[in-house]
């Protein structure tokens, strides 16, 4: 059997309330939320943090390969899912290939590892914008799911993979040339059209090929960027309204290359056993993928929902949102921007400064935040074991709020880190306003983009606040 | 194996200081010559007299030609010294062990800094390549850390403390008024400095040290030559450096409420100097009030102040001009302003000054049978940080 083993998402911490774009602007917007991702995430950052949720869930699973699809990477020509396979401290042998650029290669990407062979997380994330009052950025949303597809003689597969149908077609509705700030559409009308054959050939494909009919979906998740196109024709697939799955739109927004991930994640939290799920997804053509949750769902244990994580949410200002969207340049601190990070130093600690791996004296048992080849306590040398600490939490010993210094988003808040089981690091804090901020407060580390210099941007870890609902420590720091 | 010191083998036969404030109209090398010039002068020799030269600067320049090139020293050796914000202070110390070595006669250290060159306000260490996971915060946020873990420790109400070290804000300030090199000669009253917009943590900018170009500088030679060039010496009790391990920010023991390495430079020094005890043998002290919070710590590692006690004495005035024990006479860091290279002989210029009477009127100290005064500087922060203690007197034995 082969199928789903592990599911992880990340719903940036930060909504937006789409009123208050025609609060501002008297037009655009509409109701309910959308996710923000913050200033220090991309969509690497984000992948990472789904990622790193998804392996939670599928605790001792090796992994073979690493794929990375989005339509908004922080890097072109230099690989992404690199940073991201560091981030998880996977394997050098375990590959890692950016599947990036188009809308499609979400779904793309995780039938072709459904159809294929070995383990692979498949990882896709979206930062969704467009001009300030566009329906882009009204409608978009920010986030990342990531997605272990392995036979089950690598882990327990939670839902099987039955088939999949594909109808491709040259199809121009929606386009972006690289670098450009926002995406072109035509005419919303010549897309609904079209792609309604189109929806209808590749789910029959997928039902056939799977061997079930329409009355057996139990849950069908319909996506795509060309809303008007996914709600007219979606009656016409003959599936009842009850077993669609909600789109997520009035809370996160459509995560373009991510949705449909986002949206195999949601359903599999609420499926039973044995019940079908449907992925659709619109994207120049329409491909289809079938699974049927397995037994082992019901003993599955997720440790941060896409319902937690929507739950846990927090407000972000509009002005604020389109300072970190760079749509409206904010006057910076008057301080020197950061240095570049340097590529051999960076190459010499990335265990530390991508995996969050420190160093545990042997003899005195001393955690050192960075690494350390000489124990701070007793003076042995070179006696060290690593010591991964990105999935402990700790807690804060003192903090301040640096209303001085550089930041993409000041203040800076930050904090003394004392961890569980030992190990102090001084961190910044993200995804919290400082008056939440206190001297016992738990935090929890987090992949983040500190800065960008020279157009290299520095990822390195974060902490941020364990918030109840969805807390995901797994527990004392690891010994790799 | 020890650490002896040199008591009594060194005295100090002149010290001089630039005045310390925003020099747009001056370059380091101007800073450099004026200080100079300055320190000879206090000492009645020529630069032709002195034997080597210690440099301390800690970003404006490198390597001993940038002193040796504006005053023209021809065919003597300068050292180019560098210990973040104790630079001055060290560079005095390596004159003063090369002339109790037996090496010179005849020594001199000048510390200077342009920092006004920059185009940003604050002092902005020069960016080495790194993994790029370095923590970027400013000074003041780092010692800002202090304030709520003090409060918690002693369990003070975090407002009154606040207000205590505005107190040390408006005691360097009400001396700094008074002194003519000063960079700020302003007056003003912790209340004010509480209604301030807070900048790092509850810090306001007027609880940090003023930032200025200047230089300062001191001649020393052997305790038995000192009555050639000078009537009133000061023989060196004791100089003491320690350089942390950056221990407080990986060890969860330290709780940012004392600067471990000042502790142990000042042990280090009382043990040199045969102090025992430092309340009530020091009669003055400069220390490196970089940040409101620092002064008050620091009056608890240098055993000015009882642990958790520096809150009450500075607030019933126990360092002020007529106080105890009167600490930063001539404004301090906060008031006198920083140049980094500089600032640690400028706070031997005010123990010269004071020791030996030189004081003017409005800011001398009041007489009595303490000889000794107190130098500490530091640099770095809380946790993390390399820290000197001078000691210094009138009297020799």
């Amino acid at each position: 059997m082969r199928g789903i083993i592990a599911a992880g998402v990340h719903v940036p911490y930060h909504r937006l309330d789409r009123s208050e774009i025609a609060a501002l602007f008297g037009k655009g917007g509409g109701q309910g939320t959308r996710s923000v991702a913050s200033y220090d995430e991309d969509t690497t950052t984000m992948g990472a943090e789904a990622a790193r949720n998804a392996l939670r869930n599928a605790a001792g699973v090796d992994v073979d390969s690493l794929w990375f699809a989005t339509s908004t990477p922080a890097y072109l020509e230099k690989t992404n899912a690199t940073a991201i396979h560091a981030a998880l401290r996977l394997a050098p042998s375990a590959g890692a290939l950016d599947m990036g650029g188009a809308l499609r290669s979400g779904i793309g990407t995780l039938r072709t590892a459904l159809s294929g062979t070995g383990t692979t997380l498949v990882v896709s994330s979206d930062i969704r914008d467009g001009m300030a009052t566009s329906g882009d950025e009204a409608a978009g949303g920010d986030g990342a799911a990531a997605l272990l597809v392995g036979d089950d003689a690598a882990g327990t597969v939670i839902a099987e993979y039955l088939g999949s149908g594909v109808a491709t077609d040259e199809l121009l509705e929606r386009w972006r040339i690289p670098g450009a700030p926002r995406s072109r559409v035509w005419e919303e009308r010549f897309g609904e059209v079209a792609y309604a054959p189109l929806m209808q050939e590749a789910f029959a494909a997928a039902l056939a090929d799977a061997g079930i009919s329409s009355d057996g979906v139990d849950h069908l998740a319909l996506t795509g960027m060309h809303n008007r196109a996914v709600k007219r024709n979606r009656a016409r697939l003959g599936v009842p309204s009850e077993r669609i799955v909600d789109d997520l739109a009035d809370t996160v927004g459509n995560t373009g290359t991510a949705h449909c991930g986002l949206m195999l994640a949601s359903a599999l939290e609420g499926a039973g056993p044995d019940e079908a799920i449907v992925l659709v997804v619109l994207a120049d053509g329409v491909e289809a993928v079938v699974l049927r949750t397995t037994e082992a769902i019901v003993d599955h244990h997720v440790s941060s929902t896409v319902s937690a994580q929507i739950a846990a949410g927090g407000s972000v200002s509009y002005g604020k949102y389109l300072s970190w969207r760079q749509m409206v340049a904010v006057e910076p601190p008057n301080r020197p921007a950061p240095n570049r990070p340097s590529a051999s130093a960076a190459h010499r600690r990335q265990t530390w400064k991508f995996g969050f791996v420190g160093t545990r004296d042997r003899s005195s048992r001393m955690v050192h935040l960075p690494p350390a080849r000489v124990s701070e306590k007793g003076g042995a040398v070179d006696d060290m074991e690593p010591l991964a600490m990105a999935d402990t939490e700790g807690a804060i010993a003192s903090f301040t709020v640096d209303k001085l210094v550089y930041s993409p988003s000041p203040p800076v808040v930050f904090a003394v880190v004392d961890f569980d089981g030992g190990g102090r690091a001084p961190l910044e804090l993200t995804d919290v306003s400082a008056d939440e901020v206190e001297v016992g407060g738990r935090v929890e580390p987090t992949f983040r983009r500190l800065y960008t210099s020279d157009e290299i941007h520095n990822y390195f870890w974060k902490a941020r606040p364990v918030r109840s609902v969805g807390a995901a420590s797994a527990g004392p720091p690891r010994e790799d | 194996m020890g650490s002896h010191g040199i008591k009594d083998q060194v005295a100090i036969i002149g010290v001089g200081c630039t005045p310390f404030a925003e020099h747009w109209d001056s370059s380091l090398d101007d800073l450099i010559i004026d200080g100079a010039q300055a320190t000879y002068a206090s000492a009645g020799v020529t630069q032709d007299d002195i034997d080597a030269f210690w440099f301390g600067t800690s970003q404006s320049a490198a390597s001993g030609l940038a002193m040796g090139s504006p005053l023209k020293i021809h065919g003597k050796p300068i050292t180019r010294v560098e210990n973040y914000c104790a630079t001055g202070s060290e560079a005095m110390r390596q004159a003063a062990y090369a002339v109790a070595s037996g090496a010179y006669d005849l020594v001199m250290a000048l510390g200077a800094e342009k920092v006004k060159d920059g185009g940003y306000q604050g002092l902005n260490a020069f960016p080495i390549p790194t993994d790029g996971t370095q923590r970027t915060l400013t000074a003041a946020a780092m010692f800002s850390l202090i304030l709520p873990a003090y409060a918690a420790k002693y369990s003070i109400d975090e407002d009154d403390l606040r207000y205590a070290v505005a107190k040390i804000a408006e005691k360097n300030h009400y001396n700094g008024a008074r002194n003519p090199l000063a960079q700020f000669r302003r007056e003003t009253s912790a209340e004010q400095i509480c209604q301030m917009a807070a900048v790092a943590g509850r810090l306001s900018v007027f609880d940090c040290a003023g930032v200025a170009d200047g230089a300062a500088g001191a001649i020393m030679c052997r305790a038995e030559d000192a009555h050639k060039y000078c009537d009133d010496p000061l023989y060196i009790k004791a100089l003491s450096v320690v350089a942390g391990t950056g221990a407080g920010s990986l060890d969860p023991d330290y709780d940012y409420t004392t600067l471990n390495e000042s502790k142990w430079a000042a042990d280090d020094a009382y043990a040199q100097a045969d102090v025992v005890d430092p309340a009530a043998e020091i009669a003055m002290a400069e220390v490196h009030d970089c940040f409101t919070p620092t002064e008050l710590v620091l009056m608890e590692d240098l055993g000015f102040s009882k642990r958790g006690e520096a809150y009450r004495d500075v607030l019933g005035g126990a360092f002020a001009l007529d106080g105890r024990l009167p600490v930063n006479t001539d404004g301090g860091l906060k008031s006198f302003g920083h140049p980094v290279g500089a600032s640690g002989l400028r706070m031997l210029y005010e123990v010269w000054l004071q020791l030996r009477g030189a004081a003017p009127g409005d800011r001398r100290i009041p007489t009595s049978d303490r000889t000794l005064g107190l130098t500490h500087n530091l640099g770095g922060y809380p946790g993390e940080m390399v820290s000197f203690v001078g000691i210094y007197g009138t009297e020799l034995g």
